[in-house]
């Protein structure tokens, strides 16, 4: 057991460490080269630095590559190459303006490392009912679940804290089913994401010191999908993760296809003159979690994200009872 | 409001635990023999199929659950 929990600490220590002390020089020299945006949600003008992928990326690649000179683990190379291309992916988005079709595929891409690895079990668990094998529908499970889990933290990423804030739940949730399931090396191997995030949200909770951007966030997405395909733990991660995709999923039904937030004309949430936040009227604009937050009357950006933090712990929970429905069988 | 927003959560699990259970029931025991090497392939084009019309039985339940929980708040 001591031979996992030397690897644990030093990989959690790594990680919160490499966060917390490259932030505050990153968000330096980002403001210095003007790399910043308004946060849309204050009522002066406030620029805060962007992208803080790059202090995640570099966090989750130090952890990971001291956990695997304890493991040797394939499945911690797949975390590294998938993570660190949906970061670069992320980082070209941040720079430049791409089309909606850009991050969907590029992330099926950045998925083949998994498979090319041979880091998945083609057996889909479900609880209560068992396992089912599906050999050739998992390939495309795969290619599929990197693009919704990087684009579904992606679009929550709306609010200061919100994305960092519900990836610390739902990846310490996720590691704690791992323990539960028996799991324990990729349990150790998916608790530096959990550290990476609790960290970057010192600096992204209200008021936000800096974005994490596409970068950060298709980085947290990417690592927290991959995770759960080399611990096959698919249905629980979608379950820990059920408050984001509520969110894409009403945004998607309402929207009918496939399309950028910029390119939405329809603004869900507008400010009223308190600077709260307030669920508008328009019927072209999608709707949100955050908008259906809003529909019972206007609340600060703080207490929107502590709503969602709350449907994140709650889902939390579910997730936990799966994982424990996953060793009663009917 | 936020009830309605918990409603949902624990329905689309429900959904999830209901629909693995006819995964495994309906796919599980799925074997094709007769068609010699390819038997595999087609095993899987059919299980492929079933389980993207489950997937969007699944999406449907969905949409008509969204709209019945929020059926006061969606009128935007």
């Amino acid at each position: 057991m001591i031979d996992l929990i030397i690897p644990a600490i030093i990989s959690c220590i790594l990680a919160f460490s490499v966060v917390y002390f490259t932030t505050p020089p990153l968000i330096k020299i980002l403001v210095k080269k003007n790399y910043t945006v308004k946060d849309m949600n204050k009522k002066q003008d406030v620029m805060v630095a962007r992208p803080g992928g790059i202090s995640i990326i570099l966090a989750i690649i130090v952890s990971e590559i001291i956990l695997y000179s304890f493991f040797q683990l394939n499945e911690i190379i797949a975390i590294i190459i998938t993570t660190t291309a949906a970061f670069a992916i992320g980082y070209v988005d941040d720079r430049k303006v791409m089309g909606g079709w850009f991050k969907p595929v590029t992330l099926a891409v950045a998925a083949l490392p998994i498979i090319f690895l041979g880091t998945y079990d083609s057996n889909l668990a479900f609880p209560l009912f068992g396992d089912v094998q599906i050999p050739l529908l998992y390939l495309g499970l795969i290619i599929f679940m990197i693009p919704i889990t990087g684009n579904t933290i992606n679009s929550i990423d709306v609010l200061n804290g919100v994305a960092s804030g519900f990836m610390v739940i739902a990846s310490f949730t996720l590691s704690i089913c791992l323990f539960i399931l028996g799991n324990y090396e990729i349990a150790i191997v998916s608790l530096p994401l959990g550290f990476v995030s609790l960290a970057f949200y010192k600096y992204h909770k209200i008021p936000s010191k800096i974005f994490p951007g596409d970068s950060g966030a298709l980085a947290f997405g990417a690592m927290y999908g991959t995770i759960a395909i080399v611990g096959s733990v698919e249905i629980i991660a979608a379950i820990a993760l059920l408050p984001a995709v509520i969110n894409s999923f009403l945004f998607l039904s309402s929207v009918k296809r496939v399309v950028e937030h910029r390119q939405i004309k329809g603004k869900p949430v507008e400010h009223t003159d308190d600077f709260k936040l307030k669920a508008t009227t328009d019927k072209k604009a999608p709707v949100t979690l955050v908008r259906l937050i809003l529909a019972g009357g206007p609340l600060t950006e703080k207490q929107v994200g502590f709503v969602i933090f709350k449907l994140g712990i709650f889902s939390g929970m579910l997730a936990i009872i799966t994982a424990f429905m996953m060793g009663v069988s009917l | 409001m936020k009830f309605g927003l918990y409603g949902f959560l624990f329905a689309m699990w429900s959904l999830i635990i209901i629909g693995g259970g006819m995964m495994v029931i309906l796919l599980g025991p799925f074997s094709i023999q007769q068609y010699g090497d390819f038997h595999w392939i087609i095993a899987s084009g059919i299980k492929v199929s079933i389980a993207l019309i489950l997937v969007v039985i699944w999406i449907l339940i969905l949409s008509k659950l969204k709209n019945y929980i929020f059926k006061k708040e969606l009128k935007f």
